[in-house]
């Protein structure tokens, strides 16, 4: 569904513009002065952590790392995609496994790592509700929170009929109940359960995952073997560094000062203990985060926690929706994190689609200043066309825009110009036959202002002589 | 393997050295808030009972083996091995089997009973959380597969939050590997996003003070 | 001797707003300053810089420093071109030792409109009257990179005959956003229809804000809708007696 079709399907904007605003008000009432006075000192806060953390990231990996072996557990460290699959599949072959249980992670999303799976013959089942619909429709999420936020009880009940062959159910409670039954036995039979991570605590060696459905708590403790896939962005340094960032994370997502589950899992289960897996994996994930690393102004992106907030508040997402951003991340961070990891080219309009309001940056629990970074991926987008000889129609304007600019003369008599182009509110462009493209869907919207007969400065000058 | 591949891009992307030492990280952030015991039980109550938790003061051990057999009567229940609940002789009530020491046989009972029995390592007042350690005592999936839960918690066990928490323990992995924090039952709003309880983890909790 | 302040009326007021221009003089000499007007000045260069232009915008950047080199007070007609200049002529320079201590003294003289009368000239009642119901809209640079929120309102406030209404997301954008506009001119039409219907639901007959951009977007939406309602700036709100 394209960017228009989205637009102009009521159904659909009422769903995302009663969702999104749910959920700002939920953010609203969890940060307001009464319930946390000292919220802009924890955003603070959580921007130093999380800078400390990124610019000495490799110290705190290899802490990680040796704290996660001396739990037990081993990290696994993959450069892209393949080497990720590569991993699973070999640990599948050499235990005989083939049915997972995965609770949600946008890394695994990043990746395509069900595809991947599904393509060698092993069955990858998500577990998160959202997730698991999104799954059985064949799509992407949504949103990285609410994954199926855009689809209806009616559509998830005619899923569930064509894809687990039960009868038609409308009832959300009782939908939710079908596909708890089915998931409750996956888990029951699974060999390997796959998690993604909050938070990667370098001093205790732990994955923190966040949720509120209990998927993750499961996959993580039925099967034998669980493997934590995350980008090695995720760490932090103390475990005690987690009461400002779960507290913002929660908050920043849907208003909970706490999920209802927060597990912080380190190593397979200790001797002595009942239950928990046998084989502890943590997947720390490169796939572009080092080469964005690279750029001391952009590397900010990278402290993002997924919490979904500047989504939610970012007027842009909540007309076009999830699924009319290229990758799987959206909103204002899927436009950041986008160009950076798939390439400056591949979808040069998308840091362009941005009125630069900066809510973004005011409700992002870490501070990152994403209209900057935005304006920043603009100016290396036009250096790159410039290179390559594109865009040089508009390089041409702004170059003279700039030289008239510098000229008041000029500059005065190009207003001239305009105004007398402009003369009938520019209604005359819009009905042109071969009226460029932009500019009639801008008139379609829109009157132009009258222009001014005479400009600021002639009534000026007129009025210094009088 | 790409570790030394890996580790090697980002000490040039950051102009680092190996093993250069590392600048001290802001301090760590964990607020000291002083509560009554008063206070504290309130607080876990009604943040509990907004989540549509359940509290129960019990005045005695007799009156807490009451109140959870109240709760279960003519369900059945799998207990943990946490020696509070054998002492107030929960472990005796009917419908009530002891989880044990064996995995498998454990988990098939957490898998088959209505109710799942435990006792918990904290308890955090401001948000009503319920802090669950795996050990000999507490097995993972008796708070999780069971569609009721019931904790026993002893009021000496209730502290303010999460930053009390962190620092009585500051590395919360290092004897168990895995520290819970329950805040009320499971839930999920992915669809439409109404609120329904239960999806996974147990749709109801309660919680017996003592 | 009256103190001076220099007038920034930026391109587009210039162009096709000249009233504000004339408001913000009127209402400035209203208070005790004598007015400074630079026939040189043009454009701040903001539409450069947010296309990712950043060798056009640094040429009109350092036309615009030329030229209000010597000026004491810079008062600027919008907290879109104001933020501009106090905020992004820094990430042009960052290098140029040179050129950072020139922006960092523009930086400090340069004021929004509404800033400079609360925080200068410390008046917030400039004897305006206005018999109209209006709402106010926060334009998002002025709101969050310059942290305007509570001054204009102040201001209105303080004007006779004008009665104030809150609507429900004064915060959130008009969809403007420059080449945006052109660029997404659908996505950003229905962005500002969403920004109307709140103004609708207030019953003010009037929007007032500190920035010409939202005012032409939004504006030039409800009179192709046909709507009663009409804009002013701030400036001329309190320019009216
Ligand atoms: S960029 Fe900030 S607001 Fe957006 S998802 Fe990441 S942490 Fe949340």
């Amino acid at each position: 569904m394209s960017i228009q079709e989205t637009l102009q399907d009521s159904k659909l904007q009422l769903a995302i513009y009663t969702a999104t605003g749910r959920l700002m008000d939920h953010r609203a009432n969890a940060i307001s002065p009464e319930l946390l006075p000292r919220y802009q000192e924890m955003r603070q806060h959580a921007h130093d952590l999380k800078k400390h953390t990124i610019e000495n990231l490799d110290h705190y990996m290899e802490e990680f790392e040796k704290n996660v072996i001396a739990h037990g557990g081993k990290v696994v460290f993959c450069k892209d995609a393949t080497e990720v699959s590569d991993f699973i599949l070999r640990l599948a072959k050499e235990r005989g496994a083939h049915l997972f249980v995965k609770s949600k992670s946008m890394t695994s999303e990043e990746i395509d790592l069900n595809e991947r799976m599904e393509h060698h013959g092993l069955e990858p089942v998500e577990t998160d509700l959202g997730e698991y619909i999104i799954q059985l429709a064949h799509q992407k999420p949504y949103h990285i929170v609410a994954p199926a936020l855009h689809m209806t009880r009616f559509q998830v009940a005619d899923l569930f009929t064509e894809k687990l062959g039960v009868p038609r159910e409308e009832v959300i409670e009782e939908q939710t109940m079908i596909a708890r039954r089915v998931l409750r036995e996956k888990f029951l039979a699974a060999d390997i359960g796959i998690t993604g991570a909050n938070f990667l605590v370098a001093d205790s060696g732990a994955v923190v995952v966040v949720e509120n459905e209990g998927n993750a708590r499961l996959t993580s403790s039925a099967p034998k073997i669980h493997i934590a896939v995350a980008g090695m962005e995720k760490l932090i340094p103390r475990a005690q560094d987690l009461a400002v960032m779960l507290g913002l994370l929660g908050r920043s997502a849907t208003g909970q000062a706490l999920t209802s589950y927060t597990s912080i899992l380190s190593g397979p289960k200790r001797p002595g203990e009942v239950d928990g897996p046998e084989e502890f994996y943590v997947v720390l994930l490169d796939a572009g985060r080092t080469k964005l690393l690279e750029d001391p102004e952009k590397r900010e992106s990278l402290y993002c926690i997924r919490c979904g907030a500047c989504l939610n508040h970012c007027p842009v997402y909540r007309k076009i929706g999830g699924h009319n951003y290229p990758w799987v991340y959206s909103g204002p961070i899927g436009k950041i994190l986008a160009p950076q990891f798939k390439g400056l080219m591949a979808d040069p309009w998308l840091p362009f689609a941005s009125s630069l309001c900066g809510v973004c940056a005011e409700v992002c629990p870490v501070k990152i200043d994403i209209p900057r970074v935005l304006l920043q991926l603009r100016s290396e987008i036009t250096e790159e066309k410039q290179r390559t000889n594109q865009g040089g129609l508009e390089r041409l304007a702004f170059k003279a825009f700039a030289w008239a600019m510098r000229r008041p003369w000029i500059y005065e008599w190009g207003g001239m110009m305009g105004a007398g182009l402009l003369g009938n509110g520019g209604r005359w462009i819009s009905e042109l036959p071969i009226a460029p493209g932009p500019v009639k869907a801008w008139l379609s919207q829109r009157h132009l202002p009258a222009p001014a007969v005479r400009s600021f400065r002639e009534q000026w000058r007129a009025r210094r002589t009088k | 393997m790409s570790r030394e591949f890996i580790l090697g891009r980002v000490r040039s992307a950051l102009d680092r050295k190996t093993g250069q030492v590392v600048p001290p990280p802001p301090p760590v952030w964990l607020l000291d808030t002083d509560w009554t015991l008063e206070e504290k039980l309130a607080s876990f109550k009604e943040k509990l009972e907004r989540l549509a938790g359940v509290v129960h003061m019990a005045d005695s051990p007799e009156n807490a083996r009451e109140i959870v057999a109240s709760l279960i009567t003519g369900k059945t229940a799998v207990v943990s091995n946490a020696t509070l609940l054998a002492d107030l002789g929960i472990t005796r009530l009917p419908g009530v089997t002891v989880a044990g020491q064996d995995s498998e046989q454990s988990r098939k009972l957490c898998a088959e009973c209505s109710f799942g029995i435990t006792g918990a390592a904290f308890a955090l007042a401001q948000t009503g959380t319920l802090v669950m350690r795996a050990n000999s005592q507490e097995a993972r999936l008796v708070s999780l597969l069971p569609p009721l839960h019931v904790a026993v918690v002893r009021k000496e066990q209730l502290i303010v939050d999460l930053d009390e928490l962190l620092t009585k323990i500051p590395k919360p992995v290092e004897d168990s590997s895995s520290m819970v924090l329950i805040t009320g039952p499971s839930r999920t709003g992915d669809i439409e996003q109404i609120l329904v309880r239960g999806v996974h983890g147990p749709g109801v909790v309660h919680v017996v003070f003592l | 001797m009256a103190k001076s302040v220099s007038l920034f009326v930026t391109c587009l007021v210039d162009q096709l707003f000249p009233p504000v221009g004339l408001a913000m003089a009127e209402v400035l000499e209203r208070i005790g300053y004598s007015i400074d007007f630079r026939q040189a000045q043009t454009c701040c260069g903001q539409p450069a810089f947010n296309s990712g232009h950043r060798e056009p915008a640094r040429d009109v950047a350092r036309y615009f420093l030329d030229t209000f080199e010597d000026a004491e007070f810079v008062v600027v007609a919008s907290g879109s071109c104001c933020s501009m200049i106090s905020h992004h002529y820094a990430d042009l320079f960052g290098s140029d030792s040179k050129m950072m201590d020139r922006v960092h003294a523009m930086e400090a003289k340069t004021y929004e409109f509404s800033r400079f009368l609360l925080d200068v000239a410390q008046v917030d009642d400039v004897g305006a009257r206005l018999n109209r119901v209006a709402t106010y809209h926060d334009s998002c640079h002025a709101l969050r990179e310059l942290g305007i929120k509570k001054g204009p309102r102040q201001l209105l406030s303080k004007v006779e005959g004008l009665e104030l209404r809150e609507m429900p997301v004064a915060e959130e954008c008009c969809g403007f956003g420059g080449t945006f506009s052109v660029k997404f001119a659908e996505l950003s039409g229905a962005m500002a229809n969403t920004k109307i219907e709140s103004i609708k639901q207030t019953g003010a007959d009037l929007v007032v804000s500190i920035d010409s951009s939202c005012l032409m977007q939004l504006e030039g939406t409800m009179r192709k809708q046909g709507l009663p309602i009409s804009t002013m700036h701030l400036a001329e709100v309190l320019a009216s007696r």
